[in-house]
């Protein structure tokens, strides 16, 4: 089987058209990574089995592990450098950030934009329905708990509209559900 | 204190919410060539020959690397250099790598790889510590303590035998603790080049740039001087990039050679074969109880299954029988540890290093013994909890223990009265205890240097810098570094800038390994800012004609504690200590303090001081699956002072969470290709789809009780927090099912296929319990023999022919205890 050298894509990367031309076989996490210089995306498997390499495609996450970039002609891709607006973050990125949502920070890339597409469709989702969103994403240092509270956090700073001061940490008192 | 114990935003988390954080796969050069390894498809063979030749022809290829380009050996251990970059005459697991292909792209290197022909003779297997225990020969490695024994050691603190006679009941367990792996979501990663100067630097995912900074230069053979390691920001460690990693010296050879830029980036299966984790092992241990409760004494025996090579190991087999005595009050002590030679991935360290397998061991038969004392668990534990200031029958230096504060804190969260030996059966609570170091007492290579350096350079414009060789592999060490300076000096935390991890510009810190950054680090930062502290504020006192006692560092400010209106900014404080001293920088730096323990091994254990921990976890077990739902686990961490309660409640979570993914599911297993397919020794589940982790719909509730009396040996009086809160949540998972179903599974990982065995077997009349049956003899050595502190000793081994050298014996007959003491029984 004989290979064009190069692929072109025209597509939309966090708002701006790209035209780019790479080698057929890059999944489009590499071709995000390797020819539009977004490291952000991350890669732990290229099996579809972590979660780091989710990003919104058309708005839906994906793992782009998966995805071949030819496949994205077209569409519209979002990644996590293209969360912020200018200097203001996204409000799940400063709940994740004062709150202890990422420690070593290596999924949380895509934690964030599986959240956000979470949050653009149940702008009030429920400490279940963010487990169950989450649920394909790994992540091996926090346990989970404080990733669920940056998202129940950032849901509030949305709802404010504004990105105000964070919660009062959860109680430390015995018998206090932080659940 | 306005920074410390304060929740706040780490410093570097803005980075990571918005992609900015550079990990070492992110990076790129100009130039940049991409490395593959070809690994091992056999796991014990010698290489008969190597051809690369069609792998060089292949378009795109610039270099082939074979064990002879780099065949210096070295190791974490100064003990164990028993590795090679690339193997030399011989592979040791199936992974072993075994030649390296530099070429323009990763994909283009991946093809030359399957171009390489290398021919193997196939050695026999070791394929479990029994068969290495059976099986002198072939010898994985030529050194060690005979045989494919690695290393047994021995010892007796007090006459053991007798402490057990004199008890009321004696109870001899089995456990095994199977071994699983870290886990990272960050595969390790790696970028060597050429400086402009003709000097090298290696950027890594690595926990211990030091460590790697010192391999390089040995293997290398050039001064360390124009060596520079940089550890970019680990994603996630968990002690697996905490040894020096062939691929690591592969790209920092090929960069010398090639004179351009040479990446890897290795995939997850590479990473699941590097492993370098937890230790298998296999425990007995023998304790002796009164009626009350008292233990007088305790026997512990492990065996290890270490895999193909030394890394940590060593150090792992002292710490699987370090610890107990720093927990409870154990008069007397016996420990006898063996770790031998298999041909599988290499184990090392992992979150806890060494000691939560004993602890689930130790953890359970505590359980066993309250329940046939008709005794309350914790209320046992509470009658035996050590004493604040113990020196321990093994000479450990006790300072702070807050464990019986964080047994009533679980007891009360968890409702224990009401729900211990009370709940409907399939529903249990289970509760354990454990304590873990804050930092090694001693560094892995002898010397009377700082294990930590702190430089600090202070701007005229408000700025400050702080430079340390600490690695941030998520657990927030540059956070620790800017909060303990912030708070000396006064300012706000995010005006710090760390450097860290860079063997070029920061002083030594030995590495993120050991619980020992937020003590070692943070009481250096301290005083190097208490330095800078002190120039600043001379100069103020001069300026404004306040004494320096009054003078207060806060809010961006030095003013006067009286008048508070009267001072100077921060930055103008510079301004006035560079005018009157000159350029401002200061240095701290930090040792631990001398262990008490005086005999050969005794290195392994010491801290500055020790955290504890204690849990009650609950669970719901369904008796017609064996299916173990964790709805709640609650954990009280002695944790000193929490610098920053966001980041240490995340660490105590993470534990927890790492703990059940042991504790039900986490298992690096292995399985025999078929014969067609040379029968070799694999591992049976290489991916993360297949080695089962916890996700979010696994998670429970976690209730983290923080206790807080701070430690004088601690930075503003922290201990650790990273690893300890993994320990104790396997045993009181063991316990809580105990509770629920009746059914001891004295093995780790415990599955429900263990939970209906184990309930069939009470169906059949037999003890209901899965776990090893019995333990193997093992050669162990005669053991050295150290009286207690109780018991007149003074930290000596009193039948150490070493000993005897300071008093003139005859070499020669120092050599001939020394023979026999080796020799094993």
């Amino acid at each position: 089987m004989s290979f064009p050298e190069k692929a072109r894509l025209t597509f939309r990367v966090n708002g701006e058209a790209q035209d780019v031309l790479f080698a057929p076989y890059k999944t489009l996490l590499e071709v995000l990574r390797e020819d539009l210089a977004l490291p952000g995306t991350k890669h732990g498997c290229e099996l579809g089995e972590c979660g780091a390499c989710a990003v919104l495609l058309d708005g839906e996450p994906v793992l782009s592990c998966l995805v071949l970039g030819v496949e994205c002609a077209g569409r519209e891709v979002l990644t996590v450098e293209g969360l912020a607006s200018g200097p203001e973050l996204h409000p799940l990125q400063e709940a994740f950030a004062d709150l202890g949502g990422a420690q070593c920070g290596y999924c949380t890339p895509g934690i964030l934009v599986t959240a956000k597409a979470l949050l653009d469709r149940t702008p009030d989702p429920t400490r279940a329905q963010i487990r169950e969103a989450l649920s394909g994403n790994l992540c091996r240092c926090t346990g989970y708990q404080q990733i669920f509270e940056a998202v129940e956090e950032g849901v509030r700073r949305c709802a404010r509209g504004d990105h105000g001061t964070p919660e009062p940490e959860p109680s430390n008192e015995p018998g206090v559900v932080t659940e | 204190m306005n920074v410390i114990g304060k929740p706040r935003r780490r410093v570097d988390g803005r980075a990571k919410v918005v992609g900015q954080t550079r990990f070492a796969d992110d990076l790129v050069l100009p130039r940049m060539l991409h490395c593959k390894l070809l690994r091992s498809p056999h796991p014990h063979a010698t290489i008969v020959s190597i051809d690369a030749a069609r792998a060089l022809a292949h378009p795109g290829v610039h270099l082939v690397l074979t064990g002879k380009d780099v065949p210096v050996e070295y190791g974490i251990l100064p003990v164990s250099q028993d590795e090679s970059a690339l193997c030399v005459d011989k592979v040791r697991f199936v992974g072993d790598p075994v030649a390296a292909v530099i070429a323009q792209d990763e994909r283009t290197a991946q093809d030359a790889v399957d171009l390489l022909d290398v021919t193997y003779a196939p050695l026999a297997t070791i394929a479990e510590p029994e068969d290495a225990l059976a099986r002198p020969e072939p010898r994985i490695h030529a050194y060690g303590d005979g045989g494919n024994v690695h290393k047994a050691v021995a010892f007796t603190f007090g006459d053991v035998d007798a402490a057990l006679a004199s008890a009321d009941h004696v109870f001899d367990d089995t456990f095994y603790f199977s071994g699983n792996t870290h886990l990272p979501i960050e595969q390790q990663a790696s970028l060597a080049a050429v400086d402009g100067d003709g000097k090298l630097t290696l950027w890594s995912s690595t926990q211990t740039p030091h460590y790697v900074h010192r391999a390089l230069a040995k293997v290398l053979g050039i001064p360390p001087a124009r060596i520079r390691v940089i550890a970019c920001p680990n994603g996630g460690g968990f002690g697996g990039k905490s040894d020096v990693l062939n691929h690591e010296v592969v790209v920092a050879k090929a960069a010398l050679l090639l004179g351009r830029p040479v990446k890897i980036a290795l995939t997850r299966e590479e990473v699941f074969y590097c492993h370098r984790g937890r230790h298998p092992v296999l425990m007995r241990f023998r304790t002796g109880v009164k009626n009350d409760g008292t233990l007088t004494g305790v026997h512990l025996q492990t065996l290890l299954d270490g895999g193909a090579y030394g890394s940590y190991g060593v150090a792992s087999t002292f710490y699987t029988g370090a610890l107990q005595t720093v927990t409870y009050k154990i008069p007397r002590y016996k420990f006898e540890g063996c770790r031998v030679f298999t041909n599988k991935p290499p184990r090392g360290p992992k979150r806890g290093h060494g000691t939560p397998q004993p602890r689930f061991g130790q953890e359970v038969q505590l359980d066993k013994i309250a329940e046939r004392l008709n005794l309350d668990p914790a209320e046992l534990r509470l009658r035996i909890v050590e004493e604040p200031g113990a020196l321990t029958a093994n000479y450990l230096q006790v300072r702070t223990i807050g464990l019986a504060e964080c047994i009533r804190r679980v007891v009360a969260s968890s409702r224990w009265a009401q729900t211990h030996r009370k709940l409907p059966e399939g529903r249990g609570v289970g509760l354990a205890c454990s304590s873990y170091l804050t930092g090694a007492g001693l560094p892995i290579y002898w010397n009377r240097m700082p294990h930590s350096g702190v430089q600090l350079k202070l701007d005229r414009g408000g700025g400050v810098t702080a430079f340390c060789g600490a690695t941030e592999i998520g657990q927030g060490s540059d956070d620790v570094l800017a909060a303990c300076v912030a708070e000396i000096l006064g300012i706000d935390p995010m005006d710090v800038r760390t450097v860290t991890g860079d063997t070029d510009l920061g002083p030594v810190d030995l590495g993120s390994y050991s619980s020992r950054v937020t003590l070692m680090m943070g009481n250096a930062a301290i005083e190097a800012a208490q330095r800078a502290r002190d120039l600043l504020a001379q100069a103020v006192s001069r300026k404004l004609t306040i004494p320096v006692p009054r003078l207060v560092f806060a809010g961006g400010r030095v003013f006067d504690a009286e008048d508070p209106e009267t001072g100077r900014s921060f930055a103008e404080a510079v301004v006035l200590a560079e005018e009157a001293f000159g350029t401002i920088g200061t240095v701290g730096s930090y040792a631990p303090p001398a262990s008490a323990a005086r005999f050969k091994g005794g290195g392994v254990g010491p801290s500055p001081t020790y955290s504890y921990t204690a849990c009650v976890v609950e669970v719901e077990v369904d008796p017609a699956t064996g299916w173990i739902h964790v709805p709640r686990v609650h954990i009280a961490h002695d944790i000193g002072r929490a610098l920053n309660p966001t980041l240490a409640r995340g660490q105590v979570e993470g534990s927890v969470y790492m703990a059940l993914g042991e504790a039900l599911m986490e298992e690096q297993s292995f399985r025999r290709l078929p014969p067609r397919l040379s029968s070799a020794l694999v591992l049976k589940m290489p991916s993360m789809l297949e080695y089962k982790s916890p996700g979010s719909h696994d998670m429970p509730e976690v209730l983290c009780e923080l206790v807080e009396d701070p430690d004088p040996a601690g930075p503003f009086g922290a201990k650790e927090v990273g690893q300890g809160p993994l320990a104790p949540v396997i045993p009181a998972l063991a316990n809580a099912v105990y509770d629920a179903v009746g059914v001891r599974i004295d093995e780790i990982p415990i599955t429900p296929e263990k939970i209906l065995a184990a309930l069939e077997a009470r169906a059949k009349g037999k003890p209901a319990r899965v776990g090893p049956e019995s333990f193997p003899t093992v050669p162990y050595p005669e053991p050295l023999s150290v009286p207690p502190p109780q018991e007149g000793g003074d930290g000596r081994a009193v039948n150490d022919p070493e000993r005897h050298g300071t008093t003139k014996l005859d070499p020669r007959a120092a050599d001939e205890l020394r023979r026999q003491r080796d020799v094993p029984r």
